[in-house]
């Protein structure tokens, strides 16, 4: 196991030369839609706009609070910038099937994944929920948040509204 | 494997400069990791029933790195043990590489080797996961290929071993798994209101038979189907599995035959969600290694979380939480969550959520046999027969509402019924009746000050009695977090035992890096996410948290 180890250490350090810090490409993982048929993230898009990618669970207080919050604002977010949201749930079988009644009943509109065994969280190097990515319109990551404090989500929008705007952020 | 490592991250460092270069070429692939790492200082406090530690101060630690280029993808994780913080198994001690695996995918193909996580329907006959903060991990080595002959059909395949720890386990875990979303596939029905999926799998482990006792089954097979049924708010879904004989140290080597049934209904349009599901669960410890009956649920091969709601305010979630019974259980759950319209009088200015729930869970309705000397089928039991033994109920409801720009509460009551000599495996222990009630207030002073507080407060003539708990927690966003938490247990019958337990923590959180320092005391209790629960003794101390993710 030891060797295979260092094959693996080494290959993959090899390749690392490669490594480009800016531009971060979306993992294209076999997740599930909220209906639970097969998505595979690489077909998350929103036309050229900018996208808002947030780990959630049904279990996780602080991440309803801050969809709450958006949820508030996301009519003037949407008509003003063309962002879109993406909820993922990380929710597994104990929970899942509470998934799509729970945003139904907090009349969310966001587009809703599932995540139930976290693959796409492993991809996405999330540790712990909510965590929150932001994707500019050529679809790379450029920003990434975790936890979630009352008032975050006016930073987020800040941001937002650089990225329609065409501006770079830093 | 302390050298590979430092010949790991030597080779790195190597690179970074070649990474500072290529940073203008164009993307040619990209690299990706997060790092973990919890210490504690540990003081004696023996009032609250600390246990000595003697090394003073441990740590858990972990950091993961994916490299993907195209179709290929590859990845390890580093974990360190130093010794493992209090409530860990403490088989987790050292450093080691137990996770890495490269896997390449083609258009229809997809094949992993090394390690991989993998869930066959809703995991209830394979499901290899992990829960960091709990030390769970059942991760497979071995090999696994995924199969798309055709839009709407997916075939799975593994052969692999199983984690225990930096070891593995003995069985090796053979799978299938056939997947079919008929209305992908059946061109005509694509546009269909009525969306139907269908799936089943088959698992079989072996493991050599040493047993001097009894001639044991060295292959033991399981199968499962699955199917659901939806048409616009409505959907049913349902899951079989069955595991043939499947003699070991959690069922007292008995022969008979393991099952589940799972069914779930589910309603719901905008403002208004309804779930409903039951559960049978009969002799279905599936394990990797038979002659493991270990209560950190080592080695399962299938997934059974409790069919309960999963709490989140301290006192709902760590002192009486369910964990399911998967020697047997029957169980049922109801879940409904309305929004009451903003701008009417009931609802006010932004609308007020009610959410309830209600879950029982009962023993499986069972006649003992008593042939141990013959067949050894150990009982008889009723399909979804109740048993006159409750295990576990809970009511719940909580109403949440936004009063203005400024000011949002929540109520939430709760009644539990907890029989904890079954649940927690403790003899001679009562049954629990709580009742619990949080208000939960959120006020921001502006855009980005806000404080939150929770009064909890929980009432039993049972166990430790009653306790209050006041949680405290002003933001400042997007960086600062202070946070005040006193759990007092108030209601001890035992008057040496009504004690405070103060504890304080500051987080700073900087992009997707996070520091936490905390000091005080920590209450002995369940820790539980996701469906797995773990049992953490009473602590004093500091700690040190950081999570960071690139």
């Amino acid at each position: 196991m030891n060797k295979i180890a260092l094959i693996v250490g080494v290959v993959l350090l090899t390749l690392s030369s490669a490594f480009v810090p800016d531009g971060r490409q979306l993992p294209g993982i076999g997740i599930k839609d909220i209906d639970g048929s097969p998505f595979n993230t690489s077909e998350i898009s929103n036309d050229g706009k900018p996208i808002i990618i947030s780990f959630w669970a049904t279990w996780c207080s602080p991440c309803k609070r801050e969809l709450n919050a958006i949820a508030d604002e996301y009519d003037d977010w949407v008509e003003e910038t063309g962002v879109k949201l993406i909820a993922v749930s990380i929710d597994d079988s104990r929970n899942v099937q509470k998934v799509k009644p729970y945003v139904n009943g907090q009349s969310w509109d966001y587009q809703v994944l599932l995540d139930p065994n976290g693959d796409f969280k492993r991809a996405m190097n999330v540790n712990n929920v909510p965590h929150t990515f932001l994707l500019n319109g050529k679809k790379e990551i450029v920003w990434q948040h975790n936890s979630y404090s009352p008032g975050d989500e006016e930073e987020l929008y800040e941001l937002v509204e650089k990225l329609s705007a065409g501006e770079s952020i830093d | 494997m302390r050298r590979i490592f430092g010949l790991v991250l030597a080779v790195f460092l190597g690179q970074y400069s070649v990474a500072q270069e290529a940073e203008k070429k164009e993307s040619n692939g990209e690299l990706h990791g997060n790092f973990d790492i919890q210490a504690q200082y540990y003081n004696i406090d023996s009032a609250i029933g600390a246990p000595p530690v003697d090394e003073r101060v441990r740590m858990n630690a972990f950091g993961n790195l994916i490299y993907t280029k195209g179709k290929f993808t590859a990845g390890l994780r580093f974990e360190s043990y130093q010794n493992a913080i209090l409530g860990f198994n403490d088989l987790y001690r050292g450093n080691g590489i137990p996770y890495r695996f490269f896997s390449y995918k083609m258009d229809d193909l997809e094949i992993t080797v090394g390690n991989f996580y993998e869930q066959f329907g809703n995991g209830q006959i394979l499901r290899a996961y992990e829960e960091r903060g709990l030390g769970v991990d059942n991760v497979f080595d071995g090999v696994r290929v995924k199969f798309t002959p055709y839009k709407g059909i997916q075939f799975k395949g593994l052969i692999a071993k199983q984690r225990w720890y930096f070891d593995q386990s003995p069985g090796i875990v053979r799978g299938f798994d056939a997947d079919f979303q008929v209305n992908e596939f059946i061109e005509p029905l694509s546009t269909a209101k009525t969306k139907i999926s269908l799936g089943g799998s088959a698992v079989s482990k072996y493991q050599t038979d040493e047993n001097t006792r009894f001639t044991l089954p060295e292959n033991v097979l399981a199968l499962s189907g699955r199917g659901k049924l939806s048409y616009e708010g409505f959907s049913l879904a349902g899951e079989y599995t069955h595991k043939f004989n499947d003699p070991t140290l959690d069922n007292g080597f008995i022969y008979k035959d393991g099952q589940t049934l799972f069914l779930s209904g589910s309603y719901s349009t905008k403002g208004l969600g309804i779930n409903v599901s039951a559960k049978h669960t009969d002799n279905m410890f599936f394990r990797s290694d038979r002659d493991n009956n270990s209560v950190f649920n080592d080695v399962m091969i299938n997934y059974l979380p409790a069919l309960t709601r999963q709490h989140t305010y301290n006192l709902a979630a760590t002192l009486y939480p369910y964990a399911t019974q998967p020697r047997g259980e029957v169980a049922f759950q109801a879940d409904l969550i309305y929004k009451i319209k903003k701008k009417t009088a009931l609802g006010g200015k932004y609308g007020t959520t009610i959410a309830v729930n209600y879950s029982v869970v009962h023993n499986i309705d069972t006649t003992w046999l008593n042939d141990d000397l013959g067949a050894r089928q150990g009982y008889e039991t009723n399909f979804f027969g109740f048993g006159d033994r409750k295990y576990f109920s809970d009511f719940n409801i909580e109403i949440s509402r936004k009063f203005n720009k400024k000011f949002k509460a929540k109520l939430t009551y709760i009644n539990f019924i907890y029989d904890m000599e079954i649940v927690q495996g403790l003899g001679g222990k009562p049954v629990v009746y709580a009742d619990i009630v949080v208000a939960d207030l959120l006020y921001k002073f502006n855009r980005k000050t806000a404080l939150r507080v929770e009064l909890q407060s929980l009432t039993t003539q049972q166990d430790q009695g009653n306790w209050a708990t006041i949680v405290a927690e002003f933001t400042r966003s997007p960086h600062w977090v202070i946070g005040l938490i006193n759990q007092y247990n108030y209601g001890n019958s035992d008057k040496d035992l009504r004690l405070q337990y103060p504890f304080a923590t500051v987080t700073y959180v900087k992009n997707a890096n996070r520091l936490t320092l905390a000091y005080g005391r920590q209450r002995a209790g369940i820790f539980c996410v996701g469906g797995v629960c773990r049992v953490v003794p009473a602590s004093n101390g500091m700690s040190v948290g950081i999570t960071s993710s690139f």
